[in-house]
């Protein structure tokens, strides 16, 4: 017995004493993982509450909602605050379902351009205020759904978008760079409501692209080939974000090449 | 191996360097020190697997042409796929298994080899360390003298030094004979001047903008601000050579706020109530400038980020190009479309030799 104590006792004590190098890392992710379930689950249900709550679309109701969350940079009757925001006379319903809409408005704070987060407000109430902001001064109004339902001629608004909007977000939508911090945004997924309203309305960099230059029945065949790009998977094989060169030649020379140089090495590594 | 001339300086330069040197010996004379690198010569070599055991050997042979065939495998499958996945035209589907398949028998030909080559080369062939010396470049000189005999032989046997007509004669039928190749390849360049072809775009006096690529003509009432329009000239569709005349043509309208606009003396006539129009055609290597930003209205060439500042007639304000693109004089007709007043003032595009 004496002679099996005497290596037991400090094995014992190291066991007790010092854990598994995992067992940190293990700890770590369980903490993460509880505390952010519980709160998308709080969350959720939090959002889930909110949007319950429904009440008529009216100019009123977008009036107080104006006053209490955009008066402050665009003034207290849309008259804009110099060097602030600007004034919303003339940029319509449709200007105000898309900012709003895509969560750009109200703005989180003063950067290179107002970037797409969550939604602030409910439908309803993204109705009020569009409601109030067109009955300020005529401007674009909220398309009509006929030109939203995508079905219209893919291969013309391939074209079409080729020509007028490639340059900026890429020919298959995924977005590109611009100058000091603004980019073009990726339009992958993007609602037809919110493209037809961003075409007629020109939000921060992109250009205006009113019905003269192209008509609602060409729009419609744009929205269609977007909508056309986010069913149809690459037929190549992985799509590394549509960015060509950039990605492919990264990937190509960090994965590729790095996996043959690895390869040649491993090959008959153990020869001796 | 121990007297680098560097060696004796770098150790003087404050370092804790035992030396062997005489008290008395005066300085800038030359030090050996103590601690001269010397050459470790190659390690020494093991024997590796295959050389000790004959059984593994074999195995490692085996494996090598076993990689052989494999290749020969891959590539007959690469054929056997190719027409066993035809693709159909119309169906992706059938493009992708071609891909995947002559992808996979191609790769297995090629791989299998390259690995076979490494295995054999790592494990088969021998495998100690050598060194090879190089042999001099420069011949003896008995076989220096030689070479120069024979050279007079070959003059005084075939008289190239004497019989000169002859010599002069041959020079002659040698530098005649690529003329022909000089005049057929001169004639692949455009047959027409190529400077009147660059220097003049399809745009004439009255010649209607119109959409691109629709060529429906634009009316100044539809180009409203933060508009920018993507023009052709009307009629472009209708010419043989379109793709060339658009290549040189294209043209981006847009319309700012007239009081943006800093107009130069001369061009005061060329914009109609804040409308403007610029060739597209960027002034570096010629790719199409249309990244247009509506609100600091600066227009963006997507090759170089050549950056042109609309509102001052599109001068340079970033990049590689060296000139403001050209702009194109408009004007309203009796029926409110927009027309050109004439042509480009100056040839669109990137330099030529040519350009005045």
């Amino acid at each position: 017995m004496a002679k099996n104590n005497k290596p037991a006792t400090p094995r014992s004590i190291g066991r007790r004493g010092r854990r598994h190098p995992l067992a940190t890392i293990a700890l770590i992710t369980i903490g993460l993982v509880s505390t952010g379930g519980a709160y998308a689950l709080f969350s959720s249900t939090a959002s889930a509450q909110t949007s319950s709550v429904r009440t008529q679309a009216s100019a009123d109701e977008g009036k107080k909602l104006f006053a209490a969350n955009c008066a402050t940079c665009h003034g207290l009757s849309a008259e804009g605050v110099a060097g602030v925001g600007p004034s919303l006379y003339g940029v319509g319903a449709a200007s105000v379902s898309f900012q709003v809409g895509t969560g750009r408005m109200p703005l989180a704070n003063q950067g290179p351009q107002a970037e797409k987060k969550a939604v602030q407000f409910t439908d309803t109430q993204i109705s009020s205020l569009a409601e109030y902001v067109a009955s300020l001064s005529p401007g674009p109004a909220i398309p009509s759904s006929k030109y939203l339902q995508a079905n219209g001629n893919a291969s013309t608004g391939a074209e079409l978008f080729r020509i007028n909007c490639a340059m900026c977000h890429n020919v298959a939508g995924a977005g590109g760079a611009l100058t000091e911090g603004k980019f073009a945004p990726s339009l992958s997924g993007v609602l037809p409501v919110h493209i037809y309203e961003a075409m007629i309305t020109g939000p921060q960099s992109m250009p205006v692209f009113n019905d003269a230059n192209l008509t609602p029945t060409q729009k419609a065949d744009i929205i269609t080939y977007l909508k056309y790009l986010d069913k149809n998977p690459s037929p190549g094989g992985f799509d590394l974000g549509n960015l060509g060169p950039v990605s492919e030649g990264l990937f190509i020379w960090i994965f590729g090449l790095g996996a043959i140089v690895a390869v040649t090495i491993w090959i008959a590594a153990k020869a001796n | 191996m121990a007297q680098h001339d560097d060696s004796g300086t770098t150790a003087a330069a404050g370092s804790a360097v035992v030396r062997n040197e005489p008290a008395s010996a005066k300085s800038g004379t030359a030090v050996i020190p103590s601690d001269a690198f010397e050459n470790p010569g190659l390690p020494p070599h093991r024997l590796r697997a295959t050389d000790l055991d004959p059984k593994t050997d074999r195995v490692a042979e085996r494996r090598v042409y076993t990689l052989f065939f494999l290749s020969i495998v891959g590539s007959v499958f690469a054929v056997a796929a190719y027409v066993a996945f035809p693709i159909t035209p119309g169906d992706t589907n059938s493009v992708r298994l071609n891909t995947v398949f002559l992808g996979l028998g191609i790769s297995l030909g090629l791989l299998a080899i390259g690995i076979g080559a490494i295995y054999w080369s790592k494990n088969l062939m021998r495998g100690d360390e050598l060194t090879e010396c190089r042999h001099l470049t420069r011949g003896t000189e008995a076989t220096r003298e030689r070479a120069v005999e024979i050279f007079r032989e070959g003059n005084q046997e075939s008289g190239f030094g004497r019989r000169t007509l002859i010599r002069n004669s041959l020079i002659g039928a040698l530098v005649a004979f690529p003329l022909p190749a000089v005049v057929l390849f001169r004639d692949l360049a455009p047959a027409a001047d190529p400077v009147a072809q660059l220097e003049h775009t399809m745009w004439a006096r009255g010649t209607r903008l119109a959409h691109d690529p629709t060529g429906v003509p634009i009316k100044a009432a539809d180009v409203t601000i933060g508009s920018v329009f993507q023009v052709i000239p009307e009629g472009l569709n209708d010419k043989p050579d379109r793709l060339e005349q658009k290549a040189k043509a294209a043209v981006l309208l847009m319309r700012l706020k007239p009081e943006d606009l800093h107009v130069s003396p001369g061009r005061a006539s060329w914009n109609y109530d804040g409308i403007v129009a610029y060739s597209k055609i960027c002034t570096h290597v010629g790719c199409p400038v249309a990244l247009y930003e509506q609100q600091t209205h600066h227009l963006l060439c997507p090759c170089h980020s050549s950056t042109f500042d609309v509102t001052n007639e599109c001068a340079v304000i970033f990049g590689p190009a060296a000139r403001p693109l050209p702009q194109l004089p408009i004007a309203v007709d009796s029926e409110g479309y927009l027309v050109a007043q004439s042509d480009f003032h100056e040839p669109v595009g990137p330099s030529f030799w040519e350009r005045a």
